[in-house]
């Protein structure tokens, strides 16, 4: 073209010559488009699939992560109170944004909790100053101030109202009992309880070492309607030691009395007898008591720094017992403790020494979630959401500090080893993640999950690896390529199967069908290996002619009407079998006369229904790794005298066994994350048991039942990501450890 | 021919050879293919079978120590059950067989009875019989009624003077009024209706949008107000116009109702309203079933479901099932083809390479479950919520996008099947000659003109293939769609004449998680089984299709360029 003959002219030439350059610059420019849009769009795709594992671990990190407190406010109270007057009790309402103090002449203070500017104050007619005080618990505080032997109940109530679209909180005090004073005791009051609930009030009081008790029963009138108290006096036995502390557990069952030398006596009130005695501690005092939330647990916290958890267990109809649970003592502290603050919603407390040392536990995961030099203390609260403390120090200077403690309950140990969880007679695996009560327990152990998970898939390997792994040996080395052709895509089929019609047909079908035929099924086990080995034999002794018409590699479909005839033949004898050995009904026969209990959804269903699902990915990839061990290594064999059995043992089996291997490993990944088939194949009950006849919860499909119902970021929801997250590292270093040596195996073929 | 004689001499000798394990190996093949089939075979043959109208039974019952009663209902399955079973379930039967047979009659009439499946034992049964005037009535609510037909009533006024055959006539002729009357109230209420209350939610939205707006100025916000509001009063008129022509409708369609009699002789009044079908399935010949059967098969594909999905159609789910997995494939597509073309054609082949392919086939291994975590965390509370922030503020607290829908799901999949498209693809790039990318650079030209010409052109089988892969991978997961958008009973599909037509922020329906909900939530297990085996069977053909067509466009690929090796 650019021919120096050419009669073009020149500008004309120029012109083609440019526009060639132009075309081929858009053309480089296409190019490197192209290239900068694919490699784009690659790495795009990577980086999704690292924002898998990065976004699952950006969820479970605050799960691990310690609590913070950072102060907001100082200020001092301008008190207006008597003088000399001590504080008694100090809290927060709801939204941490209102304080109240209570003094013991009977004086409410309410007064903005960041700010400490004065909202309302009243004073309780209680004259003068009380010699005993006692609150319900954190989330019901109602009051009782004693003055003698007369006591006045009161609470504080808030309420919330929205002029202008403001939230305005109102306090007051309340009297549900009744404005003037009770009487309790005939002496002077040195200790009190109370405890409210529905039916009735309950105050506990000591008077010296006598104890005087007042029940009122809520009455209702059957005319009128309205609540009518009846007073009821309880004549309590006497204690043996003295009376420090009395508490009232939160059914009124149980009075505790504890002595500051740490001897304890628990007073059932129903039989008004002393039930058991002992011991907190051998030496040292007690300096503290407080119910854990849930009044439940006793947390006893002594002069050395140490705070044990107590609660009554019921050991094989026994009486109940006070027994030692745990002992939480701050790193680094031998302080003893000065006080002792319990969290409104959850297990948590927090402790003070007299270091002015502050730790944040967590009662069942054993956490201690933060530790921090805080000045001393004389008084603190915890806001009910505990997300704010509100602390008052010696010298009367109020501090307001924001908390920061999402997910305390999860540590390694509550989610991995046994916990003794409260009202449990021993520690436990449990799985038990919601319940109706606010004081619940979440129990979020994982073992019970994990061994579902396990035991499924074990149950299902059981029934898929001789199944899998013997088929791609005769597929691979035996069957006639013709048969194998048609042999390889059923088998593709049956992975592509969706589980959830497995899952279907294995809880509405296999299950009734494996109960009604459990003789059957096992006969089906045992018969089908022997009948198998019959018509082999049998048709070894056969005449040679009929035998060689049958070409070599066709053993398998020779073998279809014997595997029909075992089936058939075992389930239709499964009554009969039943009748001789089983008295008729196998399944009461096991739960009767075995003691194994028998759910209808059942690991044995789950192992054949999810054996089924793993059979086809074990056999594809174990039937590749046979068929690709060069032909020349068997032929070698062969030549040297080997019978084809021996070859495949000695030769073809030994080779080809790391591929093998890795198929095992991806049907296990397969298994473990299988979630469809035990969604609808078993109870999902979170039992630990190796028992075939019953069922298990997965941690797929405890995600797939549970997800639904949590509550965005709440320490369940992100456990649930950390099951995810388990799952995910599980079948991804199993995979890898496979898919490695996998490819070792390929170059090893290749080179040969 | 020594060999054979050998191999026949003793049983230890036929052992040592190894002859019993290979029939052993044998018969694990045997064993799965067996089970496959038989699965397929179970599954075709409850879910075709529900649609056949099956003959009516009649038979006297008779317990011991009670009443006699007239039962009528068809035999589902009969079962052989040890005599014990029977003896301790409460019932007074003789010892002297060890087996009793009995069968589960579906009896219908669950407004009567209480229920529809009974349990009877065949040793109190007395004769059975086919009337051929029993009729069978398919009902939008209670479930099938059997009985016999004993008068048939226009606006509560008995007709009279008809004969039997004209009777049955004449109440055929008035099932058809109905339901083209049935047909009329459908399309205004799910059409126009909710057309119209889309469009009211619709303004609903844009005045709380100038609500929230801070920078309209009052003159054009008051426009704006008067525009909506009379766009409301507009809808609203309409709206009350539909509301009289319903009344009118539902007038219509009251006028008639039957009396029929049960087997236990118990009249009762069924409004026709309610009835889809009536038919005297023992009167009907093969050819009358055949047509009947065909009818009742269109009406599972293409009708909304009844009666918390264990009746009626499955339209829905199937709707549902394609918009997602068409939806994931436009997803997938590209990037799975361009994250494969990068590592196979642009990227350095090394250890980086290889660990990203074990990456990805990994990826393939992971849970589905777990995709549906990741999905519900990541799309829809973190990007969705981003979304709703960001773009549909006026909806807010209701989220739009911060929940659960078809978009999420669709992306959800399409992030779970990427692995299958990328080792597709990539293995169809690896069976393409280098011989064939060289000449083309030979040639001149460049690497992307390389690629878009002779390349992917040659590659494309192998990406249809993954991507069917793919498509069938996704129409039977369910796993991850539980966290990610499918809901049991969706109001409306996510395509419908509503701007802006596509509703990605919807809901759906999904033939997978159908078969989980109808198969384990429904209240009537027992009637929703035949239904359930139904659904699974169109799953798996849809499946298998998909499979095997996959299967073919490999085979016809790898033939293609056998010859081009040569």
């Amino acid at each position: 073209m650019n021919d120096s003959i050419s009669t073009v002219p020149a500008h004309k030439r120029n012109r083609g010559k440019l526009s060639e350059e132009r075309l081929g610059g858009w053309r480089q420019a296409k190019d490197t488009i192209a290239n900068v849009t694919i490699t784009a769009g690659g790495m795009a795709v990577l980086f999704a699939i690292l924002l898998i594992f990065f976004y699952l671990l950006y969820e479970i990190v605050p799960l691990f992560k310690s609590a913070s407190l950072n102060k907001q406010s100082s200020y001092s109270l301008q008190t207006s109170g008597s003088p000399g007057a001590k504080p008694l009790y100090l809290a927060m309402e709801e939204q941490a944004e209102m304080a109240l103090q209570v003094d013991d002449y009977g004086l409410f203070q309410f007064f903005d909790a960041a700010t400490g500017d004065a909202v309302m104050q009243q004073q309780l007619a209680v004259g003068g100053r009380v010699n005993a005080f006692a609150f319900d618990s954190e989330q019901s505080p109602l009051m009782a101030f004693a003055t003698g032997g007369d006591v006045l109940i009161a609470k504080p109530g808030y309420k919330i109202s929205y002029p202008n679209d403001k939230r305005l909180i109102t306090p007051e005090v309340e009297f549900p009992y009744q404005q003037d004073m009770l009487t309790v005791a005939g002496g002077k009051i040195d200790k009190l309880a109370l405890r409210d609930n529905e039916e009735q009030l309950l105050i506990v009081a000591s008077v010296g070492n006598s104890l005087q008790g007042l029940r009122l029963v809520k009455e209702e009138d059957f005319l009128s309607e309205e609540i009518v108290l009846v007073e009821e006096r309880l004549t309590l036995p006497i204690p043996t030691i003295s009376v420090d502390w009395l508490m009232i557990g939160p059914d009124q069952r149980w009075l505790y009395v504890v002595s500051a030398d740490g001897e304890y006596e628990v007073i059932s009130l129903r039989d008004e007898t002393i039930i058991d005695s002992g011991r907190f501690l051998s030496q040292g005092k007690v300096t503290t008591i407080r119910f854990l939330l849930g009044g439940i647990s006793l947390m006893v916290a002594d002069d050395s720094g140490q705070v044990q958890q107590w609660f009554m267990v019921r050991r094989d109809q026994q009486t109940p017992q006070l027994k030692p649970i745990r002992n939480f003592r701050a790193q680094a502290s031998t302080g003893s403790i000065a006080l002792l603050a319990i969290e409104h919603r959850r297990k948590g407390f927090i402790t003070v020494d007299e270091n002015n040392q502050l730790a944040l536990f967590h009662s069942t995961s054993g956490r201690q979630l933060l530790s921090q030099s805080i000045g001393a203390l004389s008084q603190l609260a915890i806001a009910p959401r505990a997300n704010a403390l509100l602390t008052q120090n010696d010298d009367g200077q109020f501090h307001y500090w924001q908390l920061h403690n999402d997910h305390p309950e999860i540590s390694w140990s509550a989610l991995w080893h046994k916990v003794w969880y409260e009202s449990y007679t021993e520690p436990d695996y449990i799985w038990q993640s919601s319940a109706s009560n606010n004081d619940f327990e979440a129990k979020y152990s994982f073992a019970p999950l994990a061994f579902g998970t396990l035991k499924a898939a074990f149950y299902a390997m059981i029934i898929a690896t001789p199944l899998a792994i013997c088929g791609a040996i005769y597929t691979a080395y035996f069957m006639t390529p013709g048969i194998r052709r048609k042999v390889k895509p059923l088998i593709e089929l049956m992975e592509a199967l969706p589980t959830v019609i497995l899952g279907f047909l294995a809880g509405l079908w296999l299950a009734p069908f494996f109960e009604r035929n459990l003789p059957g099924v096992f006969s089906i086990f045992l018969m089908m290996p022997v009948g198998v080995l019959i018509f082999a034999y049998c048709w070894s002794r056969l005449p040679a002619a009929i035998r060689l018409r049958v070409p070599d590699g066709w053993h398998a479909v020779l073998l279809v009407p014997v595997v029909i005839f075992v089936v058939w033949a075992s389930v239709a004898s499964s009554g009969q079998l039943e009748l001789w050995f089983f008295n008729g009904d196998m399944r009461s026969w096991l739960t009767h006369d075995m003691g194994i209990s028998f759910d209808q959804r059942n690991a044995l269903v789950v192992g054949v229904a999810m054996g089924f699902a793993v059979v086809p990915t074990i056999f594809s990839i174990a039937e590749d790794a046979i068929f690709s061990v060069p032909k020349s290594l068997s032929y070698g064999s062969l030549a040297l005298g080997a019978t084809s059995w021996q070859t495949l043992v000695g030769v073809v089996i030994p080779t080809a066994s790391p591929g093998i291997f890795s198929a095992l490993m991806i049907g296990m990944g397969r298994a473990v994350g299988e979630t469809m088939i035990v969604l609808m194949a078993t109870g999902n009950t979170p039992v630990m048991d190796v028992n075939i006849f019953e069922g298990m919860r997965t941690l797929a499909a405890n995600i797939a039942v549970e997800i639904g119902e949590t509550e965005v970021d709440s320490s369940h929801f992100r456990v649930l990501f950390l099951a995810a997250f388990v799952l995910f590292l599980f079948t991804f270093i199993v995979n890898t450890i496979a898919e490695i040596v996998r490819q070792r195996l390929r170059r090893k073929y290749g080179s040969l | 021919m020594a060999l054979v004689k050998d191999s026949k001499s003793s049983f230890p000798q036929w052992v040592r050879s190894g002859e019993p394990f290979i029939w052993v190996n044998a018969a694990a093949v045997t064993i799965s293919m067996v089970a496959v089939v038989s699965l397929l075979i179970l599954l075709a043959v409850r879910g075709f079978g529900h649609f056949w109208p099956a003959n009516v039974m009649q038979s006297s019952y008779q317990l011991p120590s009670e009443a006699s009663q007239i039962i009528i209902g068809e035999i589902v399955e009969t079962e052989s059950v040890p005599v014990d079973q029977i003896i301790s379930a409460g019932f007074d039967v003789p010892r002297d067989l060890p087996f009793i047979e009995r069968s589960l009659i579906k009896q219908g009439n669950r407004d009567v009875t209480g229920a529809d499946f009974s349990w009877v034992i065949a040793n109190f049964v007395g004769e059975h019989s086919y009337p051929v005037d029993v009729m069978a009535i398919e009902r939008r609510e209670w479930g099938n009624f059997y009985g016999y037909l004993t008068s048939v009533k226009q606006a509560g006024e008995t007709i009279e003077g008809l004969n039997d055959q004209q009777l049955w006539d004449d109440l055929q002729q008035r099932i058809s009024r109905v339901l083209v009357l049935h047909g009329d109230i459908e399309e205004i209420e799910k059409g126009d209706i909710g057309a119209i209350n889309y469009q009211l939610e619709r303004l609903r939205l844009q005045r709380r949008g100038l609500e929230l707006d801070e920078n309209i100025n009052a003159a054009e916000s008051a426009v704006a107000y008067a525009d909506i509001a009379a766009q409301e009063a507009q809808f609203n008129q309409q709206y009350s116009v539909l509301q009289k022509q319903l009344a009118l409708l539902y007038e219509r369609i009251n006028r008639d109702s039957i009396i029929a009699t049960t087997g236990a002789g118990v009249e009762v009044d069924i409004q026709l309203a309610a009835v889809v079908h009536a038919y005297r399935p023992n009167s009907m010949g093969v050819v009358e079933k055949t047509i009947a059967y065909v009818v009742k098969f269109w009406e599972f594909l293409s009708d909304d479901p009844r009666e918390a999905n264990t009746e009626g159609g499955i339209f829905p789910a199937i709707f549902g099932t394609v918009m997602m997995v068409l939806l994931m494939a436009v997803m997938v597509t590209p990037f799975g083809v361009m994250a494969a073309v990068y590592l196979r054609e642009y990227a350095k082949q090394g250890v980086m390479t290889r660990i990203v392919r074990i990456a990805v086939n990994n990826l393939a291994g992971v849970p589905s479950i777990v995709y549906g975590v990741f999905g519900l965390g990541f799309f829809i509370y973190f990007l969705g919520g981003e979304i709703d922030q960001l773009f549909f503020k006026p909806a807010l607290p209701a989220p739009t996008f911060g929940t659960p829908g078809l978009l999420w799901a669709s992306l959800t999949l399409a992030l779970l099947t990427l692995p299958v498209v990328i080792v597709a693809t990539e293995e169809g790039l690896s069976r393409i000659p280098m011989a064939l990318r060289e000449g083309s650079l030979a040639l001149g030209a460049t690497k992307a003109e390389t690629l878009w010409r002779v390349v992917i052109p040659m590659a494309s089988p192998a990406m249809m293939t993954g991507l069917i892969l793919a498509v069938a991978r996704a129409a039977g997961e369910v796993a991850p769609l539980m966290l990610v958008g499918v809901v049991k009973l969706a109001p409306s599909l996510p395509l419908d004449a509503n701007y802006p037509y596509m509703h990605l922020d919807q809901k759906f329906m999904h033939l997978g998680f159908h078969i989980y909900d109808v198969g384990f939530q429904s209240p009537n297990v027992e009637a929703a089984r035949p239904l359930v085996y139904a659904t699974a069977l169109l799953l798996v053909v849809i499946i298998a299709l998909l499979n095997f067509s996959a299967v073919a466009l490999r085979n016809h690929l790898r033939e293609k360029y056998k010859s081009l090796e040569m």
